[in-house]
C-alpha cells in the first residue's frame, strides 16, 4: 500500500497553528509565523491536520 | 495528551465579555488581544499569539471542536484569499479608525456619550445599564462601548461561520492574523 503524507500549500495557509494543535505525531510546526510546515519524517499520513485546517490549505497525497 | 494552561484560554473571552456586561469600562482589557500579538509579531517574528494564546481561537476550537457546535466543510476558498483576507483588514481598520474619531468627538465636547452597542456596525443596541455616567471621563467610556462593540461583532461573526464551516473559520480572515503574518512576511523576509 502506497504512503501518504500531508502537504501544505502555503499560499493558502494563515498560519492559525491549528494543525499544530491536531497533530498527534507533532509532525507541524508553523514557520517563521509564515506557513504551517510538515515534517515528512515524522507525518503518518492520518489527515487529522487537513481536517482541521480552516482554510483547507492542507492535502494528504500518495507518496 | 497532557494539557496546558493555554487550553483553558477559551475562558478568557467569556470572562471580557462577562466583565463589559455589568461594566463597559472593562472592555479596555481587550486591548491586550490587539496589542500583544503585535508585538509577538513585531519583535519575535511569530505569530505565537495565533498559535498558542488567542481566547478567540480557543475558544470556536471548544464550541466547535469538543462541544460539537460545528460543520466539518472548509470554508469557500474566497474566504482565504489574499483579497479578502487584506479587504477585510482595510474594512476592519476603517472602523477601527472610525471609532478613534468618534471617541475623539466625545472627548472635544462636540459629541455626546452614546451607551449604545453598534453590532455588525450597523444595529444600535442600548447598553447603558453597563456604565454610570461621571465615573470615568466620557471619552473613556465612549471608546468602551466601540471597542466592546467591536470585539462582539468580531466574535459572532466567528460564531457564524464556526457553524457553517470548519471551527476556527474566522481564523482565516481574522485582522489581527492577516496582520501579524504580514509583519512575519516582512520581518523573515518573503
Amino acid at each position: 500500500m502506497a504512503k501518504k503524507k500531508a502537504f501544505v500549500n502555503a499560499d493558502v495557509c494563515v498560519a492559525c497553528g491549528e494543525c499544530v494543535n491536531e497533530c498527534p505525531r507533532g509532525a507541524v510546526h508553523i514557520r517563521k509565523g509564515i506557513a504551517a510546515e510538515v515534517d515528512q519524517n515524522l507525518c503518518v499520513g492520518c489527515g487529522l491536520c487537513a481536517g482541521s485546517c480552516p482554510a483547507g490549505s492542507i492535502a494528504v497525497m500518495e507518496v | 495528551m497532557k494539557k496546558k494552561w493555554t487550553d483553558y484560554l477559551w475562558i478568557w473571552p467569556i470572562i471580557y465579555f462577562s466583565l463589559g456586561f455589568f461594566n463597559i469600562l472593562f472592555a479596555w482589557l481587550g486591548m491586550i488581544d490587539f496589542i500583544l500579538p503585535l508585538i509577538l509579531a513585531i519583535f519575535g517574528g511569530n505569530k505565537m499569539f495565533c498559535n498558542q494564546y488567542c481566547g478567540r481561537g480557543k475558544l470556536f476550537r471548544f464550541l466547535g471542536k469538543k462541544l460539537k457546535f460545528s460543520g466539518k466543510r472548509p470554508a469557500p476558498a474566497w474566504m482565504s484569499s489574499k483579497y479578502f483576507r487584506y479587504g477585510f483588514l482595510v474594512f476592519f481598520m476603517t472602523m477601527f479608525v472610525n471609532m478613534l474619531y468618534q471617541t475623539w468627538l466625545v472627548a472635544g465636547g462636540a459629541r455626546d456619550l452614546r451607551q449604545v452597542l453598534k453590532l455588525f456596525w450597523t444595529f444600535k443596541v442600548p447598553w447603558n445599564w453597563a456604565y454610570t455616567v461621571g465615573m470615568a471621563p466620557d471619552w473613556v467610556a465612549q471608546f468602551s462601548f466601540g471597542f466592546y462593540s467591536m470585539m462582539l461583532t468580531s466574535t459572532l461573526i466567528g460564531l457564524i461561520v464556526m457553524k457553517l464551516y470548519r471551527p476556527r473559520t474566522w481564523c482565516t480572515f481574522c485582522p489581527m492574523g492577516t496582520m501579524t503574518q504580514g509583519i512575519c512576511k516582512l520581518k523573515n523576509g518573503k
